[in-house]
């Protein structure tokens, strides 16, 4: 069959033209693409530009080495040592519960970082390291590089931790760091993005955290080139970052390590201040504890022995613990009596043993009364009725008023956790709290250091320093930073007149070298040493009028927390006073008998910078303060030696 | 006896029909996979391995293909083309029992040594078939609608079994190609406005049964397509591959980064990168001058297509050389807006510059019938 040409014809140029037709939607689609290109190309290059740059390049910041902390003669306090701890590469590693049990084999590893580790694993890509043991020792990390070939994927790593070489001796005044946490992240409002680095140490307590901005320094940062999966290519660029600031700080380390070892296992504290210029040269809350255990992260049952012991050895009692001073009071209301004309020194009050008060009987500590009483012998015997007497003549806004002057009630400006205010109460703070009128009964146990009273331990120093130097010196803790001299806490004059500090003094004086004072027995010999003090025994219970008839009950025979209080100040030289020193034994017992020792120990620890000659105690004395030192001398050894070991 | 065997004797023969192959199409396919190799050298980091080596080989394998199918004359391939789309039908049926699944579809079915995927093949075999069924139709019949309902079925069948694979972009490309066929048969342009009608009504459909039994894409394909109506949506997930590309592309800038050069592609940002996504690295790395540069090439082959086809002396000659053409325009043109953010990522490589061997060699054999058809042109 042979086709018409015709039809040939038509059904060929119809091809054409359709041809022509497709062809052309072809080309103008092609055309499209390459509009749409140049859009993408050029147009818009810029922006894709920086979008494939946002996905190449990642920031990573290097973590500032910490700011150390020194004494005052260039002891470290708190360094940063190479730590060393193990990782793992999971893609190296391969069969990684193989590698895990063969190191198991080499060095204890702790079940439960183990099983944090298996989760990080699941979680993170496999070319990420795992940290699986941290604070490794010299020893476990040469064992693990001398086994390298068992274990593929595992590497020793180098990083810096914070060490603490005195151990326990500056737990309380400089505290510890540790891991950010994320409750510490929801605390702070826009924290340094170098605090979300895994393991950044961070302070957590004391001066570490007080202190944390200046020691923290500022992160480096580094530019890396990543690939899709996040694995780092290559290192582009780094800018350094600033380390954190060295400081030094006032105190003493022999002397702070002495006055640790001094204290013992009691549950006390004990400051010492130089008066002239404010600087704190030991700060020590008994017990204390091992801050590197919290940097290492303490274990549950060490954790729970620190904080179900009765003596608190987490507390630090020197700023933080408030005690009704006590006797050690009674330079204040006798200065407040002094300054309203209210009383002469010489002018004395009758004791027979109790004042009775709108119907109430106060008691003196001394049953059967002191007689007549002046200012020098109130203070030296601490009677109780010749305070009761004046502070119901002066009123308690006077008494309270002069409290703050000498430092009493008011928040010192120290880097330290918690530091409290204490309390000098007066009409308006009762009113205020209580909703109640001010009574005169208030008066007379607050003339006393009781009642509403609270002071701390460093308030209890600060105080004594300003009185023995009339000014109102203030506690210095930092000493430098980077080397730059911070201000002093000399203070300016306080605005008491002389002849009236010169009597408390004087009382003072008497209370510690007066045969029948009070802290007679815990005297210094040797003139330009002697010092001058003050007892103080705050009771924590009251006693009711059925056992002061029956006799009150001696401290010995009352369990532990119903104790007295045993305080004591002092400062020495008494011709020209050079450090103030506050101790206070919680439930100690009289503060005559339990702290004044204490005090005066420091006191010449401080003032012969070291251990002081035997001549500087009663002769009486001589043989039993000899064994004490020897035994003490023996306990620092042995604890800077266990420290030492730490380190390691 | 058709118009071609009548004139048979005037066409060359023997060692004389090298002579008649179309050299600058050659040259210009030539052109296109050396980009390709260029690109896999690059994305390969550098490397030979793993990409360059066996694209090269199945590219030379391709070419001894092209050119024994040349040399075969144009009748004969007109001839057996009922036989060939029917073997695709086939394969295809036996690809839904017997195929190896790969990227959640089925696709591949191994021949002894040989793994094929039909679907390519039934790209050919399709325009083939169609042609030959013109060429048998006296041209008055052609809008019939008896003679336009038998092609219509020729190309549902292999669609509907593509799609069930599934296998989304080959079967609209099915499509497309063969309806681009008909239409350049001279089909009635009305039975082409009633489907794109009823291809709007489908559209429709599909959205309408999202969630319901009746459901007519399987999910990941629904995912696909919001993810390409708003990529932002999900930038780390669905909308990652055309987030990145765009990125890689618009990077390019002018003149590109540079060969070997391309973040994008050397940091592994772009995902299939020696495959479908091919394009994005040499838009990254060559920029808009190498992205149009390729463009160029593709529209030059298809150029010389056409004009091929329009000299041809015969129906079957020009309308396969044009469905060819046709569906090699829908490779690139369904690639590359699916790489620039203009279709939704269905699978399509990039013509001869994709890694991947059945596209290769089922397109070079493709195009070894249109050198047939030039070849065998009475002159």
């Amino acid at each position: 069959m042979k086709r018409n040409q015709k039809d040939q014809d038509h059904s060929h140029r119809m091809l054409t033209r359709r041809t022509l037709v497709l062809g052309g939607l072809q080309l103008g689609f092609t055309g499209a693409l390459a509009m749409r290109m140049r859009f993408l190309q050029v147009d818009q290059a810029d922006q894709f530009r920086l979008l494939a740059e946002e996905n190449r390049i990642n920031i990573r910041l290097l973590a500032p080495s910490r700011g150390e902390i020194y004494d005052r003669n260039g002891n470290i306090i708190a360094q940063n040592s190479p730590s060393y701890r193990i990782v793992l590469v999971p893609e190296d590693a391969g069969d990684v519960e193989q590698v895990i049990a063969n190191l198991t084999r080499l060095l204890p590893l702790d079940e439960e970082d183990l099983e944090r580790a298996r989760t990080e694993m699941r979680r993170s890509r496999p070319f990420l390291p795992i940290t699986l043991a941290d604070q490794i020792s010299w020893d476990d990390i040469s064992k693990v590089a001398v086994n390298a070939p068992a274990l593929p994927g595992i590497t020793p790593e180098v990083g810096l931790s914070r060490v603490y070489p005195q151990g326990s001796d500056f737990a309380h005044v400089v505290g510890y760091v540790g891991p950010v946490s994320d409750y510490d992240l929801s605390k702070m409002e826009n924290p340094d993005p170098v605090l979300l680095t895994p393991r950044f140490q961070f302070g957590k307590v004391g001066f570490e955290s007080k202190q944390e901005e200046t020691l923290r320094g500022k992160a480096g940062i580094k530019r890396v080139e990543v690939n899709a999966a996040g694995r780092v290519m290559r290192e582009l660029d780094r800018r350094e970052g600033e380390a954190g600031a060295d400081m030094q700080l006032t105190l003493d380390a022999d002397l702070q390590s002495y006055v640790q070892a001094r204290l013992g296992t009691e549950s006390a504290a004990a400051v010492i201040i130089d008066v002239e210029n404010g600087d704190l040269r030991a700060i020590c809350s008994s017990p204390s504890f091992d801050p590197n255990l919290f940097v290492r992260g303490i274990s549950v049952a060490d954790y729970r022995a620190l904080t179900e012991d009765p003596y608190r050895p987490l507390a630090n009692k020197t700023v933080q613990g408030t005690y009704p001073p006590g006797s050690t009071f009674k330079m204040v209301t006798a200065l407040a009596g002094l300054e309203a004309g209210v009383i002469t020194p010489e002018e004395t009050t009758w004791c027979p043993g109790y004042l009775e008060v709108s119907g109430r009987r106060f008691h003196c500590w001394k049953r059967a009364g002191h007689g007549h009483v002046n200012l020098l012998d109130s203070l030296k015997s601490s009677c109780d009725v010749y305070y009761y007497d004046l502070a119901i003549k002066v009123g308690i806004d006077r008494i309270s008023e002069m409290a703050n002057r000498l430092g009493l009630g008011i928040r010192h400006d120290i880097p330290m956790s918690a530091v409290a205010a204490g309390l000098a109460p007066n009409r308006e703070w009762k009113s205020r709290t209580y909703g109640q009128d001010w009574l005169v009964g208030d008066t007379v146990n607050a003339s006393i250091g009781q009642g509403y009273m609270l002071a701390s331990p460093m308030q209890l120093a600060v105080m004594t320093a300003r009185l023995a130097s009339g000014r109102a010196v203030s506690p210095r803790l930092i000493k430098s930073i980077n080397g730059v001299e911070q201000p002093s806490g000399a203070g300016e004059p306080i605005g008491l007149n002389e002849n009236h500090l010169n009597h408390v003094r004087k009382s003072m004086y008497a209370v510690s070298n007066d045969r029948r004072g009070t802290g007679y027995r815990s005297r210094i010999i040797g003139d330009g040493m002697r010092m001058a003090g003050k007892s103080g025994t705050s009771q924590v219970r009251n006693i009711t009028a059925a056992e002061r008839a029956s006799g009150v009950i001696r401290n010995q025979d009352l369990p532990w927390e119903r104790r007295d209080h045993a305080l004591y100040v002092c400062y020495a030289p008494y011709d020209k006073p050079k450090y103030a020193v506050a101790v206070v034994v919680e439930h100690g017992g009289g503060g005559s008998s339990v702290a004044a020792p204490v005090a005066r120990d420091v006191l010449l620890q401080a003032l012969y910078g070291g251990t002081p000659p035997l001549e500087a105690y009663p002769a009486g004395d001589r043989r039993k303060i000899e064994a004490q030192q020897e035994r003490l001398e023996r306990e620092m050894r042995q604890r800077t030696e266990s420290g030492g070991s730490d380190r390691a | 006896m058709s118009y071609l065997e009548y004139h048979a004797k005037s066409t060359p023969t023997g060692l004389r029909k090298i002579l008649f192959l179309n050299w600058p199409l050659v040259l210009l396919l030539s052109a296109a996979a050396g980009v390709g190799f260029l690109m896999l050298y690059s994305v390969a980091g550098g490397s030979f391995t793993p990409w360059v080596e066996p694209q090269a080989k199945r590219f030379l394998l391709g070419l001894g293909v092209m050119l024994v199918v040349a040399m075969v004359p144009i009748w004969f391939w007109r001839n057996i083309s009922v036989v060939a789309y029917l073997l695709a039908l086939v394969l295809l049926v036996a690809v839904e029992f017997f195929g190896s699944v790969g990227m959640g579809a089925q696709r591949w079915v191994d021949i002894g040594p040989i793994r094929l995927q039909p679907s390519e093949l039934m790209k050919i075999t399709l325009v083939m078939v169609l042609a030959a069924y013109y060429d048998w139709l006296p041209a008055n019949r052609t809008s019939r609608p008896l003679f336009v309902l038998l092609p219509l079925f020729l190309i549902l069948a292999p669609t509907f079994l593509v799609l069930k694979q599934p296998d989304l972009g080959t079967s609209i490309l099915l499509l497309a190609a063969g309806g681009g066929v008909m239409f350049l048969a001279g089909v009635h342009w009305a039975y082409f406005a009633a489907v794109f009608a009823a291809a709007g009504g489908l559209v429709a459909a599909v959205f309408q049964s999202r969630g319901t039994d009746w459901q007519l894409l399987k999910d990941y394909q629904y995912r696909r397509i919001d993810t390409f109506l708003d990529p932002s949506q999900d930038p780390l997930g669905a909308g990652y591959h055309i987030t990145q590309s765009k990125i890689a592309l618009g990077s390019g800038g002018w003149s590109g980064r540079g060969f070997m050069q391309g973040t994008q592609s050397r940091l592994n940002f772009l995902p299939e990168k020696q495959t479908d996504f091919i394009f994005t690295t040499l838009a990254e790395e060559f920029g808009f001058v190498g992205g149009v540069m390729l463009l160029s090439i593709y529209v030059m082959i298809i150029v010389f297509c056409v004009s091929t086809a329009i000299s041809a002396k015969d129906r079957f000659s020009s309308l396969v050389t044009l469905g060819i053409a046709l569906n090699f325009f829908l490779f690139f043109a369904v690639n590359m807006s699916m790489v620039m953010g203009l279709a939704p990522v269905v699978g399509v490589p990039l013509p001869l510059v994709s890694y991947g061997g059945s596209a290769m060699l089922v397109l070079l054999a493709a195009f070894g019938i249109v050198q047939s058809a030039n070849v065998h042109r009475p002159r």
